[in-house]
This record gives C-alpha cells, structure tokens and sequence, in this order.
C-alpha cells in the first residue's frame, strides 16, 4: 500500500519507546547523567543521518519481526540493556499507544500533527545538546517537505496501511483502561461525542436544492451521538501548537507504565494460526532490514561499571513470571535469519549485536535474554 | 425499523479498506455469498438463507507465477453480468477474476509495477460491471481499465483504458435500477473527489465530468441517472449525473464515509462510517420537477468499530450486512 508509510512508523513508535524509558529511567531512580546519556544516545541512533536516507526511501512495510528487530537494536543503542520480558512489554506498550492514535486521529492527515508531538517532546529531550537537536530538526524539516504535500486520499491510504499493521493486535494497556478509552477485551473506545475533524459539519442536516442552485428545502435528522463543531486546526509548521493531544507523553510520576499481558480469548485462536502459517521473512525483506540497520550503529558499553539494566515491571520477580507466562500467541518469536554469504552486512551487524550483548554487565544473570533471543540469528 | 440478526463469523478480521464487503444472493440456491479483505487474504462465507450452513473459502491474492510473493489486497467485489456472476479481486500487483463461488481464477491481469517502490504507491481499486459484457477496474494512476467478458469461459480481454481521472481511483459504480431509459452508465471516482460520468460501448464516452473538492470521494453509486457521493468529509452528495446539478448535500457522518449501497428497488440508501454509524436513507426521485428527495430514516450504531463495508442483501433492502475494522464477523440487520 503506501510506501510513505515507514518514516512515520518509526518516528511515532521511536516517541512512545522514549517516553515509556525516560519514565523507566525515573522510577528507577537511574543517576541523571546516566539517564541522560541513555536518551541521548538513543536518539542520536534514532536519527542518524545514514539511517534516516534509508528509511524515507519509499517502501513496503516491514514485517512486525523485522520491526520489533530494529526496535531492539535502538533500546540497546547505549548503556541501558533491558531483558526479553521487559522489551516486549516496552514494545507492547509502543504498538498499542500508536495504533490507539491512529485509529483515534480525526482525520488521516492529523497522523502527521500526532508524528510532531512526538517530535517536539523527542526535542524537548535533548533540548540542551545543540548537535543532537540539530540531528533532530533536520529530520523534522524531512518530514514536513515530504508529508504536508499531501492530499487526504494519500494520508488515508497511509492510515490504511498502518491500520493493517495493527491488525489484530488487542493487547490490554491499564493506562488506557482507566482512562477507559480501552474496553477489557482490548478494542479502543471510540466516542459518538465531542468535536468533529477539522472541514466536518456536524452530522444532522440535509438540504436539497433546486436546478438553478437554490435552497429549496432543509431538513434536520437525529444523528445517534452529541458531536459539537469543530476546533480549530493544528499547526503543520515546525514550530506551533498541534491542538491534539494524541502523541503526547502520557506517562508521569502518578500515571507509571503498566501492561494487562493479555490476548483477548477470542482472538487467541486466530493469532495462533497466523503464526502457524509458514511466514519467512522475504529476502527482500532482509536486504532492506540490512540496508536500514546497517546506519544503525550501537554503542558498546564501556565496562561493567557504566553499564546497568532497565526493568518494565515493579519487580524483577514479576519480569520473569511475565516472560514465562506470557502467552504464544503474543510471542514476537526470534527472527530467524541465515545470514548466508548473501547477506554479508547483514551477519555483519548481527555479529556485532551478539558482541555488545556478550559484554553487557547482566550477561551473566538476567542479560542472557538479550543473547538467547539473538542466538538465532 | 431494523433488528439485528445472528451475526456471521469469519475467519479473519476486516481490513480498514473501502467498500470492504462483498454480497451476491444466488437465489435459486438459497444462500448468500459474502466477501471481507483482511490484508493478503479474501475472506469468503457462504450462508444459507435459513441460518443452518455456513461454509468457508480463503482466497490469497498470489501471482500465478510467483509462488512467494502476495500483496496486499485492496477490494473484493462480486460482479453480476446477465451471463455470468465473477468474484474480482485487486491488490498491489493486479487484478484476478473468479468464478463467483471462489472455485476457478478465471483471469489474472498484471498491473505495471516498478522494480524499486516509487513514492507513488502502485495498485488497483473500484470494480464494476457494467452492462451485458464489461467489467470496469480502477488503478491508482488513475487509469480505469475496461475488460470485455465473454459470456462463458476465460477469454476475457482488455479492451480499453479510459484516461480521464488524474488521481487514484477510488470506486466505481454502475447504473443499479435496470432503466433502459438512463443515458449514463458509469460513474467513477478519485482521490481528488473528481467524478466521471460513462455511457458504456465498444468504445467508453465520457458524458460529463464533475469536479471535486480536494477530498476523497470513497464510495460512490448511480441510481436512475443520479450520482451518489460519499467523501471523507462526511457528507453525502447528490448530482445529476449527465448535468452535475447538485440535487442535494447531506451533513451524513462525523468521520470519513467508507461505503455506500443502494437498493434499487425501494431507493433505500445505506451509509457507514469511520464514526461506527451506519444510517439507512430513503431516496425519492419526482422526473417531472427534475427534484430528488433524501429523508433519513434510521441509524444503527456498531459500538466501538470504525465501519469499512456495508451492503444491503437484497434489491428491496430489507436486510443490510456490516462489518468493521479488526472486526471477525458479519452483523447482520433486517426489517421488523
């Protein structure tokens, strides 16, 4: 579908990673010039400039493996090293906040107004380091010259693209469930209230008219919700208000990251047979997931003293209960490439991967997670 | 005035694509066949009037040649011509044509893909037939390409591509009512809201072009020489085909508008949205003051989905069929 989609992708789900850490690195009370190296480095990563080429060149979706693959390699792009529960519940926690916002966007186009509420808290991040901000900026004046061209139709099929990257994804957010936007079987709330989009008339009235153009009659109907006008629009420029709050940090202090680690009963069956199906990777896949990962570089942590590990749970109890218990179905699996003389850079960068999870302070321990999930590449 | 029914599971859930919902009654079998796009797959159940037997197909949407490569797909529709009833189906690379129950691809037709992905995305949506022998399919260029089908058998040609529309073309509808009396044929929409007004032939005329507004006319049908227009703003309009008079403008929904049906029969118009509404409109047409008539006459609302299909099941519309988004089953409503 459309092959705009990916910059998007990764931007939107880059800002929730880094609210979701900066939140992680908080409450566990990481020393600030720690935590501010581990946002720092992720970000650089996050916007290198080699990277970035690759990414805006026009192309299909990745796979959800091929994702959650380079997803990985960015939470590790610094000191920081988070275990395999605590990575699927970060990378679940990503996914849902972004298919929240763009099943809730009003109109497609205002994806792009959620992408620059991430951006303009990614700046906020790095706010006092210019050469990272610049980084930033760049990529922002990228997104605007190559996104706010575009017609509805082309935003839409941009929704519609990702919307089936989320297809079937019902994972439960206690976030979102008490705010309740998220029903207990793990669809979103949509509300037949409040405003509506930008350039919509509030649903309610036909007119007809006659040949020569003229109101002739005007009729009300009752239309099932209470919507009110609309507001005005946000801003598409670089630097101005968005007006939504969708992709906007949601986290704090008293709202701390919690998952409900569930698939819905129902759709269980149906998530296991999609992954019964054979699905390999193409190779197509695997030479663009190269390309792109390829300007991607990692930093290898120091010593053992610099290093430390991060944990999505309260407790590292709980981290293992949920990696044992978590069910098949919502399993990311381990992305089983045969890094084959063919695809020379990509074994390249793999090797490099198992070495910086090799040095990792908690390889002995916890941090083997890192090494087994990679064991398979 | 609608109940709901028992709904129809399906296998997998409904992408949020256009016009997602396909119907076919096959009257002399008592059942109906139904059509929802999820990703790479169609999804095809075949009910029995009588609620008893629903049996299941999966169609992928896989070149003939290239056993690993699928694409996704972008609509399912049935096409019912005098002769003969086909299941189309288009997606990223092309265009299959089925017999109606699944069983056979009659057809393939590739659509030009470039090697490397262009920013402008490649593929092929809104499916009509037209007439005793045309199949017409729309392509993101803009392009509409016209296939002649004969009335048995798989020699099936293209016969012309219309080059009109400068956007992609997102549905296409044919005259529903059966009128003889009606000079247009065809109706076909874009990206832009631009839509083309055909009387169909060996070769395709253009009768009239009406111009849009910057914003996506999504599903659009033809009933008794008027043009009925869905749009991502919600509305609902009503143009005379042949002239572009706009008849009447309806405030419909508060989000995008992503199917439209009629049955010709009664002039029932159904509506559905991203907002989880589906209304139920009727349509009356007065020849002698030239003047169309919309009243609303009902609304259901599909909690927490945004509605991609939906389709009355029969030319009265006296049963519609829905779905939605990340939604695995068929609701289905009739009148009380």
């Amino acid at each position: 579908m459309s092959s705009r989609t990916l910059p998007l992708l990764f931007i939107n789900l880059g800002g929730e990673m880094l609210y979701i850490l900066d939140q992680r690195l908080r409450a566990q009370n990481i020393p600030a010039d720690k935590a501010k190296k581990v946002m720092n480095d992720i970000i650089t990563t996050m916007f290198n400039k080699k990277f970035l080429e690759e990414l805006f060149k026009p192309q299909e979706l990745y796979s959800k493996k091929a994702l959650r693959t380079v997803f990985d390699r960015l939470a590790h792009a610094s000191i920081m090293r988070l275990n395999q529960a605590s990575m699927d519940k970060l990378y679940d926690l990503m996914t849902m906040a972004f298919k929240y916002q763009v099943l809730l966007c009003p109109r497609p186009k205002d994806i792009l107004l959620v992408s620059f509420n991430h951006m303009d808290a990614i700046k906020d991040f790095v706010k006092d380091t210019p050469s990272i901000l610049s980084q930033v900026d760049e990529t922002y004046r990228q997104l605007i010259e190559m996104y706010t061209p575009l017609s509805s139709g082309d935003f839409q099929l941009i929704r519609q693209t990702l919307l089936i990257f989320f297809q079937d994804m019902h994972i439960r957010v206690s976030i979102f469930l008490k705010d309740k936007v998220q029903n207990s079987n793990g669809r979103f709330v949509l509300p037949t209230s409040g405003p509506v989009p930008h350039g919509t008339q509030v649903p309610g009235l036909i007119r007809m008219f006659s040949c020569t153009g003229e109101e002739v009659n005007r009729l009300q109907f009752n239309n099932g919700g209470s919507y009110t006008s609309a507001t005005r629009e946000g801003s598409f420029e670089i630097f101005g208000d968005r007006v939504t709050k969708l992709g906007t940090n949601m986290y704090s202090v008293s709202r701390p990251v919690e998952t409900h680690m569930s698939g819905t009963s129902k759709n269980s069956a149906q998530h296991t047979k999609v992954n019964a199906a054979p699905n390999p990777l193409a190779k197509e896949e695997l030479n663009l997931l190269a390309k792109l990962m390829g300007g991607l570089e990692v930093q290898k942590p120091g010593n053992a003293d610099s290093g430390f590990r991060v944990n999505l749970f309260a407790t590292d109890e709980e981290e293992e209960e949920a990696l044992i218990s978590r069910p098949d179905e919502l399993s990311y699996g381990v992305i089983n490439i045969q890094a084959t003389k063919g695809n020379a850079e990509l074994a390249k960068i793999m090797g490099e991967f198992t070495e910086s999870g090799d040095q990792s302070p908690s390889a002995s321990s916890k941090g083997d997670d890192l090494l087994a999930m990679m064991d398979g590449l | 005035m609608y109940h709901k029914e028992k709904s129809i599971q399906i296998k997998n859930s409904a992408s949020a694509l256009y016009n997602n919902l396909g119907v076919l009654r096959i009257a002399p079998r008592r059942l109906t066949y139904f059509t929802v796009v999820h990703a790479n797959v169609v999804n095809m159940v075949s009910a029995s009037w009588d609620g008893l037997n629903y049996s299941h197909r999966q169609l992928q949407s896989k070149e003939p040649n290239v056993a690993t490569s699928t694409s996704l797909i972008m609509q399912a529709a049935f096409c019912a011509l005098p002769s003969r009833d086909l299941l189309v189906v288009t997606s990223q690379k092309g265009i299959q044509m089925y017999e109606s129950d699944g069983s056979i691809m009659v057809y393939w037709h590739a659509l030009d893909t470039p090697e490397t992905p262009t920013a402008q995305a490649v593929f092929a949506r809104g499916i009509s037939a037209v007439w005793e022998n045309y199949i017409c399919v729309g392509v993101s260029s803009g392009a509409i390409l016209v296939f002649d089908i004969p009335s048995k058998g798989s020699n099936i040609t293209l016969s012309e591509v219309l080059e009109e529309h400068k956007e992609s073309i997102t549905d296409m509808a044919s005259e529903c009512s059966g009128s003889q009396e009606c000079i247009a044929d065809l109706v076909s929409a874009d990206d832009g809201g631009n839509l083309c007004v055909w009387k169909s032939g060996e070769e395709f005329q253009l009768l009239n072009r009406i111009p849009g507004f910057d914003m996506s006319c999504s599903s659009v049908k033809l009933w008794k020489g008027t043009v009925v227009a869905g749009y991502g703003t919600g509305q609902i309009r009503l143009y005379e085909a042949v002239t572009g008079i706009l008849h009447a403008e309806v405030n419909a929904h508060a989000r995008w508008i992503y199917s439209l049906d009629i049955a010709p029969f009664s002039g029932l118009l159904l509506s559905a949205a991203e907002d989880s509404l589906v209304r139920v409109w009727h349509l009356t047409l007065t020849p002698e003051t030239n003047s169309v008539e919309v009243a609303h006459l009902h609304n259901e609302c599909v909690t927490d989905t945004q509605i991609c299909g939906a389709k009355f099941c029969d030319g009265d519309g006296y049963a519609f069929a829905v779905t939605g988004y990340d939604l695995s089953e068929i609701i289905r409503y009739t009148q009380s």
